[in-house]
């Protein structure tokens, strides 16, 4: 059935759709913007004094030491079942002895630093999200503000600060047992000798693979805790809102240290 | 000085302040009476900066905040004091922490003065030797009093406060009233209260203001709001159900 209204209504839905998509556009861009904005405060507020240094601790303990187990524990589990996989597959061609530069690289370019980044995020960017998202409902945030201090500063530099101080040192770990649970698998149980293992993993794999790494660690642990605090900070409403925050958060960080790490593995040697 | 001109703010399509025009005078009490949703939470959240108008200013001494950044809106925000509806404590910090915070992050004082001072207004709000707990570990009533004794710690100029005394019991409301309006002799500050605690207000507001569909329609003092012949005055503060305003 169609009445009087319905013609005009036709001959409008090109428009609306535009109207639609540029709603849309702008949005996004808009997004965009107040994301850059929020880092670039963060970081001029690093280069102007002072900076909170307890708060900057507490952080450091927070994201690094209390990140401890998991990354050990991941690490290990990584290493070993890198190591009997590689092994599997290289006894097929008689290439045994390349086990350990094969579970070395690709730990320590790859696996080390993206691994690390995504469960750190899962235990202390989410936490960080939700955190910071009930000091936005509850009017912490505001409290900050009406004392005439800014809340960046507090709450937003010193999370950034010590993911980068932490991601690198937890990614290092990440390598290490790795390492060493490819070696526990390879050598212990498989039987390949100690010295092929290392000895071609130094053969292979040089310091240009650790600044791989060294870099994509550094660059994801500015990233993971910008993303978190962002999400925090700007959280809807209630319960719900810091739900989606967190959600957001935690989804956003680990599709930005996958792009990221594709991009840093093709720009840096 | 406050003054409050013409202040208008939408969200997306809902205006709820429609030009709003309030003095608030040096040293007095002065409280803003309205319905919930009406949009007294929204004008005091312009009144410290937190929302940026649509349109209209809000003076403070000369200053119009709704125009001012940075420095500038810093500046007048550290004389402000300010309490919020849910205390706004930080749950990471001790009832002391609380209260020194502000004292530690705008001041010079050494810890002997911050200690001095904080343990001076804990005792004021009738806290002595709750300093260590956590404000998870203290009542509702409770927490309001360290919202209090935190907003007047710096011995602000002016102190807004929002519902101070939402969810107490009567008892409780008339304790942080009688605080309040000590608090207010002894140290003469400005304050701008939201409140819907009728008719305890009364006795404690120097002028009140009625804000209502995004407008105030009545400001006098106690007696002239409780004698108004505005019949949606009289409905709100005689709780009516029926009247020239219609019941959510």
């Amino acid at each position: 059935m169609t009445d009087g209204s319905a013609r005009p209504e036709t001959w409008l839905l090109p428009a609306r759709w535009v109207e639609a998509l540029g709603r849309v556009t702008l949005y996004l861009v808009e997004s965009l913007g107040r994301f850059g904005r929020f880092l670039g405060e963060a970081a001029a507020l690093v280069f102007i004094p002072p900076l909170k240094l307890s708060r900057l601790t507490g952080r450091v303990y927070f994201i690094g030491f209390k990140s401890l187990t998991i990354v050990i524990l991941t690490g290990a589990f990584t290493g070993m079942a890198l190591g009997l996989q590689v092994f599997l597959t290289l006894q097929r061609v008689g290439s045994e002895a390349f086990v350990g530069p094969a579970v070395g690289i690709a730990l320590v370019r790859e696996l080390g630093p993206v691994l690390t980044a995504v469960f750190v995020t899962g235990l202390a960017g989410s936490a960080l999200t939700a955190e910071l998202g009930i000091m936005r409902i509850t009017e912490q945030i505001d409290a900050y503000m009406v004392m005439a201090l800014n809340p960046t500063r507090y709450l937003v530099v010193p999370a950034i600060l010590a993911g980068i101080i932490t991601f690198p040192m937890l990614t290092a770990i990440f390598d290490v047992t790795g390492i060493y649970g490819g070696y526990l698998v390879a050598v212990i149980l498989l039987g390949l000798s100690p010295g092929t293992y290392f000895g071609q993993m130094h053969a292979f794999a040089d310091m240009t693979d650790v600044m791989v790494g060294f870099w994509k660690s550094l660059c994801f642990g500015a990233l993971v805790p910008w993303v978190c605090t962002y999400k925090g900070f700007h959280c809807g409403h209630g319960a719900e809102g810091v739900s989606r925050a967190t959600t957001e958060a935690v989804v956003l960080s680990c599709v930005l240290i996958l792009v990221f790490n594709y991009f840093l593995g093709s720009v840096l040697p | 000085m406050i003054r409050i001109r013409d202040l208008r703010k939408s969200f997306g399509r809902q205006p709820v302040l429609r030009g709003v025009d309030l003095d608030v005078a040096t040293g007095e009490v002065m409280i803003i009476i309205g319905r919930s949703g009406g949009g007294k939470s929204v004008l005091l959240k312009h009144l410290l900066g937190l929302l940026r108008p649509d349109a209209g200013a809000v003076l403070v001494d000369g200053t119009d905040i709704t125009k001012v950044r940075g420095a500038a809106l810093e500046a007048v925000r550290r004389r402000y004091g300010v309490v919020f509806q849910g205390g706004a404590l930080f749950d990471s910090m001790s009832v002391f922490d609380n209260v020194a915070f502000p004292l530690r992050e705008k001041t010079n004082l050494g810890a002997g003065d911050i200690a001095q001072r904080v343990e001076e207004k804990l005792g004021r709000v009738g806290l002595v030797d709750m300093g260590h707990k956590n404000p998870a570990e203290i009542s509702g009533g409770m927490r309001k009093r360290v919202a209090i004794a935190r907003a007047l710690v710096t011995e602000p100029e002016i102190v807004f406060f929002d519902e101070p005394t939402t969810g107490l019991d009567p008892i409780l409301v008339n304790t942080i009233h009688h605080l309040i309006q000590d608090l207010h002799r002894k140290f003469r500050f400005t304050a701008v209260m939201v409140s819907h605690e009728i008719p305890e207000i009364f006795e404690i507001a120097d002028r009140v203001a009625m804000l209502h569909e995004g407008v105030i329609i009545e400001t006098g003092d106690a007696r002239s709001i409780q004698n108004s012949t505005n019949p949606i005055v009289q409905q709100f503060i005689h709780g009516a159900v029926e009247g020239a305003n219609h019941a959510a």
